[in-house]
C-alpha cells in the first residue's frame, strides 16, 4: 500500500436552513489508500451521507480540501466533476438505480457513453464488466427480470465498468436479504482483490466485518477509524449458509 | 455531447414507454401542422383560382364602357345611354399605335330553340377580333368572320354550355337553332372557358356576328350602337398607354369639352382582379395565422407533458448525473426528446394536411395547392416549436441537483 486516493484535510459542511445552521460534517480528516476497502458507519444524521456526497463530487465541503488522486476537485465547474464521476469514481446504490426498461448491458454502457467512449468499444467492456460480477448471461434482461441480488451485481458491474479510481457503495445491501447481502459483500471482495478501493456505507456490522477498515461517523465527526482485526471472508460465509 | 443517433435512440425509448401519452401529446403538433398545411392549400388554391381567371381574361385586357345619362338629376350608371358606335371601335383599332384589337359587343340574352329543346342563354353580337383578344377558339367549326359581319349573315357560333343542353352528343356544326323566331345556323363550337372572375359560366354563350345582333336581333333606336368595346394592348407594359390613348381619342370623337363628363368610361379589367387577389391572399395567411395558433397551442401541450416527464424521471435524471452525465447531456436529451415529439407529431400531421386538402379538392371541387413552401416551413416550425417549448422542461431538467434527484421518491 502507499498511494493515497482519498484525502480530506478539515472538511466541514454547513446547510443553512432559514435561520438554522446544521453542520453537517465538522472538519473531517480523513485518508484512503489504495486498494483499501473501507465501512463507514454510523447512526442516520451522522454526516456519513454527506461524507459521501463528497467524497463522490456530488456535493462541495463548505471548508477545507478534498483531494481525489493528488487533485484537488472541489474548485471544478460542474461539467468537469460530472467528468470527474464518470472516469473516477464509480457508484452503488442501496436501490440499485438501474434505469427501467433498459437491459443489463445497455445499463453497464452508460458510463461509457457519457465517457464518450467509442461504440465499438462500448458493449465490449460493458460484457466485460458483466462477466467480472457473474452475470454475462443476464446481458440482455431488463432490470424487472432480475432479481435484487441480480440488479445491484449489474449496478456493480456499471461502477467498475470506467476503472475508477474508488467504488462508492451507499448501503449496497440495504435492500437484500442476508444471503444475497453475502453473495455482493463477496464480489466487492473479489474486487478488492483485483486492486479496487471501496468506500462503502453500512450501519450493519456483520457486513462491515467483510471490510478491511471501519470508520465511524457520530454528529458530523469520525469518532473511531480502526482496522478490521480479522477480515472476514464472504465466499465461506456464504458457503456456512 | 454524446452522439447523435445514440441520443434519438434514447429518446425514441422514453416516448415508447408512454406510448398514449405521447400520441396525445403529438396531436396538438398534428393538428396545428394539418391544419396550416391544408388552410395554406386552401388558399393558395383560391389565389390560383383568381389568377386562372385573370389569365382567362387576359392581362392586357381593357373594356370602354358607355358612359351614364343624367335625367332630371338621376344618373343612370353605365351603359343607360348607347355612345359608343362600332366606327369608334374601328377608329380606336386604326388610331391607337398600342392597341392591338378592338372588339365591339352587343350583349343581350334570348331563347334559343334546336328542334324540341330549348335553353335561355347571353348572346353576343362580336366581330372576328373579339376571338383574338379573348384568345377564345373553336373546337369545331369555326369562328364568326369578317364576311359574317359585313353580310350580317345567320350564322351563329356557341358556347359548350349551350352546345350539351341542345345537342348533347350531336354535333351542333350545320344544324339550324332559333333566335327570338329567326334561324341561325351553327356554324362552330367553343372551346371551353370555365367561369368569370364573377362566377358566372362563360360557355353559357351564343355568338352571331355583329351586325346581325344589332339589325335583327336587339334592335336600338341608335343604329351602330354598342354595348361596349373589349380592347387588347399589345402587351401588358402597354396596358396604361393604350387606356391614355383610347381615351384621348374618344374623348375627341365624342367631343368632350373641357370640365364636361365623358360619356364613356376605359377600365382596366386586371385591376379589379388584382383587388381580388389581394384579398384572397390576405384570406389565405389569416387562414394560415390561426391554424399557426393551434400550432402554438400544440407547443405549450408539449411543454406541459415534458415538465410533466422530467418530474417523474427526477430519480433516472439523478442516476445518470452521477454516472457522469453533463448539464448538457440531460439538457440535450430532453430537448431531442420534444423535438422528436414535435417533428413526429409534424411529419404526422404533413400527411394529414395533405390528405385533407385533397379531400377538400375532391369533394367541395376546390382547387388546392400544396405548395413546398409551406411543408418546408411547417417543418421548420414543428422543430422550432419543440426547441422552443421543449427547453424550459429540459434546462429545468439539467439544472437539477444529483443529489436531490438520486433521493427523490
Amino acid at each position: 500500500m502507499g498511494e493515497i486516493v482519498v484525502r480530506t484535510e478539515e472538511i466541514s459542511k454547513v446547510y443553512s436552513m432559514g435561520e438554522q445552521r446544521v453542520d453537517a460534517l465538522k472538519r473531517v480528516s480523513l485518508s484512503v489508500e489504495k486498494g483499501d476497502f473501507v465501512a463507514i458507519m454510523g447512526a442516520s444524521g451522522s454526516g456519513k451521507s454527506t461524507f459521501m456526497n463528497i467524497i463522490g463530487c456530488l456535493d462541495v465541503p463548505t471548508s477545507g480540501t478534498y483531494l481525489l488522486e493528488g487533485e484537488n476537485v472541489q474548485g471544478f465547474s460542474g461539467s468537469a466533476q460530472a467528468e470527474v464521476r464518470n472516469k473516477k469514481i464509480g457508484f452503488v446504490f442501496q436501490g440499485f438505480n438501474l434505469l427501467a426498461r433498459t437491459s443489463a448491458v445497455e445499463n453497464v454502457e452508460l458510463p461509457l457513453i457519457y465517457g464518450r467512449f467509442p461504440a465499438s468499444l462500448r458493449r465490449e467492456k460493458a460484457l466485460s464488466a458483466l462477466a467480472l460480477v457473474g452475470l454475462a448471461d443476464r446481458a440482455g434482461h431488463t432490470s424487472k427480470q432480475l432479481s435484487g441480488g441480480q440488479q445491484q451485481r449489474v449496478a456493480i458491474a456499471r461502477a467498475l465498468v470506467n476503472e475508477p479510481a474508488i467504488i462508492l457503495a451507499d448501503e449496497p445491501t440495504g435492500n437484500l436479504d442476508s444471503i444475497t447481502s453475502v453473495e455482493i459483500m463477496a464480489i466487492f471482495q473479489k474486487l478488492n482483490r483485483q486492486g479496487s478501493t471501496i468506500i462503502m456505507v453500512t450501519h450493519e456490522p456483520e457486513i462491515a466485518a467483510f471490510t478491511k477498515r471501519n470508520v465511524v461517523f457520530r454528529d458530523g465527526r469520525v469518532i473511531s477509524d480502526t482496522p478490521v482485526a480479522r477480515q472476514a471472508d464472504a465466499e465461506q460465509a456464504r458457503g456456512r449458509m | 455531447m454524446i452522439e447523435f443517433l445514440l441520443s434519438l435512440k434514447i429518446a425514441l425509448r422514453a416516448l415508447r414507454i408512454n406510448k398514449m401519452r405521447s400520441f396525445l401529446t403529438m396531436l396538438g403538433i398534428i393538428i396545428g401542422i394539418a391544419a396550416v398545411i391544408a388552410m395554406v392549400a386552401i388558399g393558395s388554391g383560391a389565389s390560383k383560382i383568381i389568377s386562372d381567371q385573370i389569365a382567362s381574361v387576359g392581362s392586357n385586357i381593357l373594356l370602354v364602357l358607355p358612359g351614364s345619362r343624367t335625367s332630371g338629376g338621376l344618373r343612370m350608371g353605365h351603359g343607360s345611354t348607347p355612345t359608343l358606335t362600332h366606327d369608334d371601335a374601328k377608329a380606336i383599332a386604326a388610331e391607337c399605335p398600342s392597341v392591338s384589337f378592338a372588339a365591339p359587343v352587343v350583349r343581350g340574352a334570348a331563347q334559343v330553340v334546336y328542334g324540341n329543346m330549348n335553353w335561355s342563354t347571353s348572346i353576343m353580337g362580336v366581330t372576328p377580333d373579339y376571338f383574338s383578344v379573348r384568345d377564345w377558339r373553336a373546337v369545331t367549326g369555326r369562328i364568326i368572320g369578317h364576311s359574317d359581319v359585313e353580310g350580317a349573315t345567320k350564322n351563329c357560333l356557341i358556347g359548350r354550355t349551350v352546345a350539351e343542353n341542345l345537342f348533347g352528343a350531336e354535333d351542333p356544326v350545320g344544324k339550324i337553332v332559333r333566335v327570338k323566331k329567326l334561324p341561325f345556323m351553327v356554324v362552330g363550337v367553343m372551346d371551353g372557358k370555365g367561369r368569370s372572375p364573377q362566377g358566372g359560366d362563360q360557355d353559357d354563350i351564343l355568338f352571331v356576328p355583329l351586325t346581325t345582333a344589332q339589325r335583327k336581333l336587339f334592335g336600338s333606336q341608335f343604329p351602330g350602337s354598342v354595348g361596349s368595346i373589349m380592347i387588347q394592348a399589345r402587351s401588358e407594359e402597354e396596358l396604361s398607354r393604350a387606356q391614355n390613348q383610347v381615351d384621348a381619342l374618344l374623348y375627341q370623337r365624342h367631343r368632350i369639352g373641357p370640365g364636361r363628363e365623358t360619356d364613356y368610361t376605359v377600365r382596366n379589367l386586371t385591376e379589379l382582379l388584382d383587388v381580388a387577389e389581394q384579398s384572397s391572399k390576405a384570406m389565405s395567411l389569416l387562414l394560415g395565422a390561426v391554424a399557426s395558433i393551434s400550432l402554438i397551442v400544440g407547443g405549450i401541450g408539449i411543454m406541459n407533458i415534458m415538465l410533466v416527464s422530467v418530474t417523474e424521471r427526477t430519480r433516472e435524471i439523478g442516476i445518470r448525473m452521477a454516472i457522469g452525465a453533463k448539464k448538457q447531456d440531460i439538457l440535450l436529451q430532453f430537448l431531442t426528446e420534444a423535438v422528436l415529439l414535435t417533428f413526429i407529431g409534424g411529419i404526422i400531421g404533413m400527411v394529414v394536411g395533405i390528405g385533407g386538402a385533397k379531400l377538400v379538392s375532391v369533394f367541395f371541387d376546390w382547387p388546392t395547392l400544396i405548395s413546398f413552401q409551406a411543408i418546408i416551413m411547417a417543418f421548420g416550425f414543428s422543430g422550432a416549436i419543440g426547441v422552443f417549448f421543449g427547453f424550459y422542461p429540459a434546462r429545468k431538467a439539467a439544472l437539477l441537483n444529483p443529489i436531490d434527484a438520486l433521493r427523490y421518491e
